[in-house]
């Protein structure tokens, strides 16, 4: 049932995640001005971009799967907004969270890089509402598409509404004019980001999988039940006798 | 900014990371209960076949 090395890749996840996790706690300084909760940080950030890759993913599908109209893509695409949009649900918890130890509050409406993630996060939400209210299959998967392109444009406004944000509330630690993080925290960062991807990239693809297992389920039980009912007409219908003489003519 | 003092700043830290795993552990639970779905019907469904192979 599982793709060929989804094992493998669900153990180099684990493997990166935990050695992610004891450099969070073990190896990385302790930021001069947060202090401990920046230990936050390691996990609210890559999922952010992980979670930000993954809809820009889905959109790049969804234009494969316009181009070829082959469902594979459509899947594809249907699967990353999936992944992303629970990756989204951790990145605004885990935000929250770190805001509430540093600012007070859960949530600061004044802070454009919180709310354009939300407004992101909401349109994406809505993908599901809309997909599943059409019926029929190839109209939802075309829809579905041109949702996900549309959306995809987006997630690099959202990129640039961080940059261009006239309030600094939400702290900017790659690039700035102090010259941004130190060597370890770096690392730190980059084995997290690498097992986040990872993690994304495993439970896509266990999702897939799981996508292609039910639709070949399906079709099964559908020429089972086309054999089935083929079966039983042959019994219930009044067999036709073949005269001798046309046998053998 | 002033960094709150490591008792404090322990507990939210603690929060995110439970939250993260938690999140973790309930998409893996849906998947699971997915997955046995998916071999209830399989099992099912090679039991319709054998018994349409046999008659």
């Amino acid at each position: 049932m599982y793709p060929k090395g989804l094992r493998t890749l669900a153990l180099a996840t684990v493997a990166t995640l935990v050695a992610g996790f004891a450099l969070v706690f073990y190896y990385a300084p302790l930021d001069a001005d947060q202090g401990f909760i920046q230990k936050i940080f390691y996990l609210h950030v890559p999922l952010a971009i992980v979670a930000l890759i993954g809809f820009i993913l889905a959109a790049v599908h969804a234009i494969r799967h316009l181009r070829t109209g082959d469902s594979i893509h459509d899947a594809r695409s249907y699967i990353a907004i999936h992944i992303s949009v629970i990756f989204g649900v951790a990145v605004l918890v885990t935000g929250a969270i770190w805001a509430r130890a540093s600012w007070g509050h859960w949530w600061s409406w004044e802070e454009p890089t919180l709310v354009s993630f939300l407004i992101v996060f909401l349109l994406y939400c809505t993908y599901y509402p809309l997909r599943y209210a059409i019926e029929d299959r190839d109209r939802q998967a075309r829809y579905a598409s041109v949702f996900a392109i549309t959306a995809g444009a987006f997630v690099p406004l959202n990129f640039i509404a961080v940059r261009m944000a006239e309030s600094l509330v939400h702290p900017r630690v790659f690039a700035t004019a102090e010259g941004g993080m130190p060597a370890k925290m770096w690392i730190t960062f980059l084995v997290c980001f690498a097992g986040m991807s990872l993690l994304w990239l495993t439970l896509a693809r266990f999702e897939l999988s799981a996508k292609s297992t039910s639709a070949s389920l399906a079709r099964l039980r559908r020429a089972l039940d086309g054999d089935s009912v083929t079966r039983t007409e042959t019994a219930t219908r009044p067999t036709r006798t073949v005269p001798a003489r046309a046998t053998q003519s | 900014m002033p960094a709150l003092p490591l008792d404090e700043a322990g507990k939210y830290v603690a929060g995110a990371y439970i939250v993260f795993v938690a999140l973790l552990l309930v998409y893996v639970a849906i998947m699971a209960a997915k997955l046995q779905r998916i071999e209830r019907e399989l099992r099912e469904l090679a039991e319709r076949a054998e018994e349409g192979t046999a008659e």
